[in-house]
């Protein structure tokens, strides 16, 4: 019974064959051009358009609803005041006031970041080291160390770059480092293949190909860095003469113009819109997109 | 085919391996890799060691190639020691990343010609985009590596070893990454390259059947650590004779020589 049974699980004889592969010409449309709006549906700006029109067609009406301008004026007033100030310059000489600072502090952070992990990559307790103070100091607001920096350095320009170098300081040589280490071995003697050493072999090898890592360093570096200084211009942006962005938001505040507290925020988004979407952006399509290290 | 005796420098020794022991150390252990291997190459061969998995024979490859040093013996190329890495013994590795995916396929051949200094911005040029042609990759130029298939990027690393003309070109089981079919091409490839330019190549695989079709001389290692069992002429095959009586029995015999007479599969 069972030996028959199995017999019959034999696949049946066929016969071998060979023949062209079919006619494929009839195969209908291989390629068309998408319609305007399977386009615009696809496209992630519009989308991301069409978002920001119903968040501000929202924010607009509830504030007309709720119709008290000291606690919500509508979105309709915020841009009036926006353009306004810009209009006159105060906003802009604020933006800029802030952006100097800023930018001094990210540039001497990011230096400070490269001469840490450079020892921290070519010896084994340079990298301990960095490790140790990255653990230590990663977790500490850069905002708690901001009345220490008041009592070395006194209210101004080197109390806001001190933060903000701490503030992008451990994150970007964190980023770094682990994108050194995880450049892999046969790039790396590859490199080496070509009798790269010393600074043409980081430049010319780990560099590029921890760029990933460090562009993410970057990035989280600028919005931390960002952040950081706003919220310490709000602290003692009272008493410095040229206020930046933070100083803005705080003066209108004391003055109860809640549009131009509004419109002060508005900068500060559009600011780290700005950086984020079209020059990391930009960075980013030129580099790691390009080259296929990152989708 | 291929006239072995009318080789051009053939007979001279450039690259001797003598009583080499290499040792390596892994968090736990101290594992040694190989135990006194000596041999020699000679200009234009195209030898090839042959070992099972673990025989130490890819780190044999990297010691030559200078990324270690051995704890006896010397490792000598033209008559002077291996000590560090350098362009004269070019490798090609398995994986893929070799290349550098920030450049494109041009930028990655000329890079190392232009990197050690040896060729100056035109010539690299000229030599690269001869290279990339010679690989039949002219219309890929300009493409980034993360765009081309596996054996493409193969080629390119190929390209880019052989445009700086090494002394001595170092694969380590180059097309083992790669699916069957495109192996058996490439081979074929690197077969009709060496026709044309008559480099010296040293290559590492565990594959008895590519170890006879692209050497002209086969090292057999003994497995883990791995010791000289044999060294055999196979000058004489050729891409159609995969299927010959000799080809079979050469490659029982290596067979035999690897896992021994017992296990032999018939």
């Amino acid at each position: 019974m069972t030996t028959s049974s199995v017999a019959t699980r034999a696949p049946r004889p066929r016969a071998d064959f060979e023949q062209e592969a079919a006619d494929a010409s009839d195969i209908g449309e291989v390629e068309r051009s998408l319609s305007l709006g399977e386009r615009l549906v696809n496209n992630d700006t519009a989308r991301r358009l069409a978002v920001l029109i119903v968040l501000g067609a929202v924010w607009e009406i509830y504030a007309r609803w709720v119709d008290n301008p000291l606690i919500l004026p509508t979105l309709g007033a915020t841009l009036t005041t926006f353009f306004h100030d810009i209009a006159s310059g105060v906003l802009i000489d604020r933006v800029a006031t802030s952006l100097r600072s800023l930018m001094l502090g990210y540039l001497a952070g990011l230096f400070l970041a490269g001469v840490l992990t450079t020892i921290a990559v070519s010896t084994r307790i340079g990298s301990d080291v960095l490790s140790t103070l990255t653990a230590m100091f990663n977790p500490v607001p850069a905002i708690a160390l901001l009345p220490l920096a008041l009592i070395w350095f006194g209210l101004g320009i080197p109390s806001l770059v001190f933060v903000i170098v701490h503030s992008v300081l451990w994150a970007v040589a964190l980023n770094t480092l682990t994108g050194f280490r995880s450049v892999p071995d046969t790039l790396r003697m590859s490199g080496r293949n070509c009798g790269l050493r010393g600074v043409r072999y980081v430049a010319l090898i780990l560099i590029p190909a921890a760029f990933p890592s460090i562009l993410a360093g970057l990035k989280i570096g600028w919005a931390f860095a960002w952040r950081t200084l706003i919220a310490a211009e709000l602290v003692f942006g009272v008493s410095s003469r040229s206020g930046g962005l933070g100083w803005y938001i705080f003066e209108a505040r004391s003055e109860l113009e809640t549009d131009r507290v509004f419109a002060g925020l508005l900068a500060v988004i559009l600011i780290g819109l700005i950086v984020e979407a079209v020059i990391f952006r930009f960075i980013e399509r030129q580099t790691v997109q390009r080259w296929g290290m990152q989708r | 085919m291929m006239t072995d005796s009318a080789q051009p420098g053939a007979g001279k020794d450039l690259l001797t391996v003598d009583n080499v022991t290499l040792q390596y150390k892994t968090p736990q252990h101290l594992v040694t890799a190989t135990y006194k291997v000596g041999f020699s190459v000679q200009e234009s061969e195209r030898y090839v060691i042959l070992g099972p998995s673990g025989c130490g024979k890819s780190t044999l490859l990297k010691a030559i190639g200078g990324f270690m040093s051995p704890v006896t013996g010397e490792i000598t190329i033209g008559s002077r020691p291996v000590t560090a890495p350098g362009p004269d013994r070019m490798m090609v590795f398995q994986e893929f990343e070799q290349l550098m995916p920030w450049k494109t396929v041009l930028q990655n051949v000329e890079f190392p010609m232009r990197a050690t200094g040896k060729f100056g911005r035109n010539e690299a040029r000229e030599r690269a985009v001869a290279m990339i042609d010679r690989v039949k990759l002219g219309k890929f130029r300009d493409v980034y590596p993360h765009m081309l298939s596996g054996g493409m990027k193969m080629r390119v690393a190929l390209a880019r070893a052989l445009a700086l003309e090494p002394a001595v070109l170092l694969m380590d089981e180059p097309f083992a990454a790669l699916d069957a079919l495109t192996r058996r091409e490439m081979q074929e490839e690197l077969l009709g390259l060496w026709e044309q330019l008559r480099f010296t190549v040293l290559f590492v695989t565990h594959s008895i059947e590519e170890a006879i079709l692209v050497g002209s001389r086969i090292l057999v290692l003994s497995p883990h650590p791995g010791r000289v069992r044999a060294e055999l002429d196979a000058s004489r095959f050729h891409f159609g004779e995969i299927d010959g009586a000799e080809f079979g029995a050469l490659s029982k015999r290596i067979h035999g020589l690897l896992f021994g007479a017992a296990s032999r599969v018939a």
